[in-house]
């Protein structure tokens, strides 16, 4: 290396910045989480066909296209929300993250009506044979984390209304729409191989 | 927070001592008690999970010990078949959970934040709360001695620390000793993986100033690796957990052969965790190393770069051997090859590893202290589990050596040849940093030639008793298959390590209290960790170290002669 280098280096010299915390510990989060999720997804995929007893898929499967629009969509209020704290627009920023917990919320009654009908219509369940054990499997642990996902947002709206999540917060907001935007990916993911590829 | 105010250096002067006099000395043990269990401290936590761990390998190698006992001679009946394999079970299971991991993050809670100039970890308060996961997870599985028993047959868990379908299904385990186990690890596992996701943050974002990457201790660096493997390691053992209990409480059918499901599905995920694993174990292993063989070298460390990349590379690779474990299950001739192959490339970054670390001892003033000989057992005996492994990666080789006690001996030699004797090796290095007082040369010496002796009894006699077709898990033998005189060997073996062992922990308690003063750097070392005072104060550093080289203590040293001057 160069003197002229050598001296760029000295840390007097230069800024010390390092990535937030945050954002860092999340994104590890994230890396395990796929992790989890890969594995249930491959045990999905290998165990397409293979069930002994019916219903099948084709069957039983609606595709759920409103819910999924309103996931996706969320991903978009979550973002506009982050925009507007980060400017420190706090009205704009709890409309945008109401309209994201109500996309979610849609979502999970979505999920809710589908099982019910699958339940108690078709006669699946987790135990029915193996489709009905991956599938309540792999939607389940993906709906777990999107009630997970409602109930942190749940709270940061609770407190915004109350005045209590100031502008100066938006980094550790911009942590959780992290999480939620994990969710959403999770979801194309899950869509396409349940009710895309499984169907 | 309470253990911040018992813990600072100076307290103002009159408060302490009035209140002191008013103070019985039960409510003092008391708050001395609640400033262990509510601390949020990384030093105070790193203790707990050592002193856990130690605790768990005092258990599980009685539990050793029982094995050994009862396959000392032909035909005994000291354990039931039964007791036999809740006891290998137990074994496995624990030392992997609850002495491997939480020793292993127990250094790094203790060092990491020391080392980059950090007053704490990144989450402090997840860090306690991944301890206390891990340390719930580890009395569940215990307690499954006493509850596993009550609502059926059965009582803990005995189903190999692999748990191979379909023996885990409600059929053939029935009672809930399979469920203390795949509870246990999914508990211990959240606590795993909390503490992974920590030790990123902090290696990230908590550096003091002038520490960048290529700048930070090799056992820094070697965290990092590990905490990353953890992230994509544990979470598919919890997410196998999570289906095996799916079909044992909910009628899954994951894992259920009768209804189209696959037992060997259990097996890839098994191993899919498992074998990243035993790199999650050896890493650390490695970083402890990579600290005590240069200072007891008095050279820098050969090669940093070079280090830095075949952990790396170590890393990637230990993702796509799984199914070396799996070569007798009848996989196609195009997998086996690749598993072959892959499985041997690991042989490259590790054996630049074996280099760098010799091309540091070599010239150096070798100063053959406690840490330094555990350091060195560690490069003999981790070279020849090397070999063995390569040896086993030969499919066809494997198909004669699998499930031997030729297995039994090559991983012993890893997991004890090279983490435990690393372990034992930090566990010399950091304790005058952790206590202020030196561990006993004399009985530290004792501890290792013992050691080093039991090992290679135990351990070199096994790879003959594999080779001579003897299984492993098996409870007993007949006399006339020539096993009889190594068993015996083995066992004896085994009680040598044992009593090394005990003279450890006697060192270990004793110098608490009687041994010399260590002062703030005993081995005359490089790293920021023995710039502070032995034991270090809560906030760390009185005023936030910045460094210019790799060996910022050296610099310090030796203002004439510092480092940065000349690396690159
Ligand atoms: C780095 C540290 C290592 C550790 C901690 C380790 C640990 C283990 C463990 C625990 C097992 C047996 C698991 C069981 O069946 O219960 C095992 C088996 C095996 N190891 Fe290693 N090992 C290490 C390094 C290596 C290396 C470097 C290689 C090859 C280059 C290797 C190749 C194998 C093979 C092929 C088996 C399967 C043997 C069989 O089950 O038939 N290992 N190892
Ligand atoms: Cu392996």
């Amino acid at each position: 290396m160069s003197t002229a280098s050598r001296v760029m280096d000295l840390p007097e010299e230069r800024a010390w910045k390092l990535p937030s915390r945050g954002r860092v510990g999340m994104l590890s989060l994230i890396i395990g989480e796929s992790a989890l999720f890969t594995i249930f997804v491959v045990a999905y995929i290998f165990y397409i066909g293979k069930s002994l007893t019916g219903p099948t898929p084709a069957q039983v499967l609606e595709v759920p296209i409103l819910g999924t629009i309103c996931l996706l969509s969320s991903s978009f209020t979550i973002w506009r929300s982050e925009h507007a704290i980060e400017h420190g627009r706090m009205r704009a920023f709890a409309g945008w993250l109401a309209a994201t917990i109500l996309l979610g919320l849609i979502f999970m009654a979505g999920t809710a009506i589908e099982w019910h009908k699958l339940i108690v219509h078709d006669g699946l369940t987790i135990r029915t044979n193996l489709f009905g054990t991956t599938f309540y499997s792999l939607v389940g642990l993906h709906a777990t984390h999107v009630v997970l996902g409602l109930s942190m947002l749940s709270v940061v709206l609770v407190l915004a209304l109350l005045d209590r999540f100031p502008a100066s917060q938006s980094e550790r907001f911009a942590v959780i729409a992290l999480y939620w935007h994990f969710v959403d990916v999770v979801w194309v993911v899950v869509f396409t191989v349940v009710y895309v590829i499984g169907r | 927070m309470s253990n911040l105010q018992s813990d600072l250096p100076m307290p103002i002067q009159g408060t302490l001592e009035s209140e002191k006099a008013r103070r019985s000395r039960s409510t003092a043990l008391l708050e001395w008690l609640q400033g262990w269990l509510v601390t949020v401290d990384h030093k105070r936590l790193g203790i707990l999970y050592i002193l856990y761990s130690i605790f768990f390998l005092l258990v599980a190698g009685a539990e050793a010990i029982f094995i050994r006992i009862q396959l000392a001679i032909p035909n005994n009946h000291f354990l039931t078949a039964e007791v036999y394999n809740r006891f290998f079970t137990m074994h496995g299971t624990t030392m992997v959970f609850l002495v491997g991991m939480p020793i292993l993050f127990g250094f790094a809670n203790y060092v990491v934040p020391l080392q980059i100039g950090a007053r704490d970890m990144a989450f402090p308060r997840l860090n306690a709360l991944s301890f206390w996961l891990t340390a719930f997870g580890g009395m569940l599985l215990y307690f499954s001695f006493l509850g596993g028993g009550l609502y059926g047959a059965g009582n803990a868990p005995d189903v190999g620390w692999f748990a191979y379908a379909p023996l885990t299904a409600r059929t053939f385990s029935p009672g809930n000793a399979t469920d203390y186990w795949a509870l246990a690890l999914i508990v211990s596992g959240f606590g795993t993986l909390g503490t992974a996701v920590n030790i990123i943050a902090t290696i990230f974002s908590m550096r003091c100033r002038g520490m960048t990457l290529m700048r930070m201790p090799l056992f820094t660096w070697l965290y990092l690796v590990v905490s990353g493997l953890t992230l994509v390691t544990i979470t598919p053992l919890t997410a196998a957990q999570f289906m095996l209990l799916i079909d044992r409480y909910l009628g899954g059918h994951f894992f259920d052969t009768q209804a189209g499901g696959s037992a060997l599905v259990w097996v890839h995920f098994f191993w899919i965790f498992g074998h990243p694993e035993v790199y999650v174990l050896v890493l650390p292993a490695f970083a402890i190393a990579n600290e005590i063989i240069p200072v007891f070298s008095r050279k820098a460390i050969f090669g940093y770069p070079a280090m830095v990349a075949a952990s790396v590379g170590i890393m990637f690779v230990s993702l796509g051997v799984w199914a070396h474990h799996m070569f007798t299950v009848g996989m196609t001739s195009v997998t086996n090859a690749f598993f072959v192959l892959s499985t041997m490339l690991v042989g490259i970054p590790t054996g630049i590893k074996i280099f760098n670390w010799i091309a540091t001892i070599w010239g150096g003033r070798v100063r053959f202290q406690t840490p330094m000989l555990f350091c060195l057992g560690f490069l003999y005996q981790f070279l020849i589990a090397g070999l063995t492994g390569i040896m086993l990666s030969v499919a066809p080789m494997d198909w004669q050596l699998h499930n031997s006690y030729f297995v039994i001996a090559h991983f012993h030699y890893v997991l004890v040849g090279a983490i435990v004797f690393c372990i034992f090796a930090g566990l010399y290095y950091w304790y005058p940093k952790a206590t202020g007082r030196m561990m006993s040369e004399r009985l530290g010496k004792w501890h290792f030639w013992l050691f080093v002796i039991g090992f290679h009894i135990t351990f070199d006699t096994m790879h003959f008793l594999g080779i001579l077709g003897m299984p492993r898990s098996i409870y007993t033998y007949q006399p006339d298959r020539g096993w009889n005189t190594l068993n015996l060997i083995v066992s004896v073996g085994g009680f040598i390590q044992g009593i090394a062992v005990l003279i450890f922990a006697y060192n270990f308690i004793v110098s608490y209290f009687k041994g010399d003063v260590a002062g703030d750097d005993p081995w005359d070392a490089w790293t920021l960790e023995w710039t502070t005072s032995s034991p270090p104060p809560v906030y760390n550093f009185a005023e936030e170290p910045e460094v210019r080289s790799r060996r910022p203590l050296w610099d310090l040293k030796h203002p004439y002669d510092t480092d940065w001057e000349y690396e690159g």
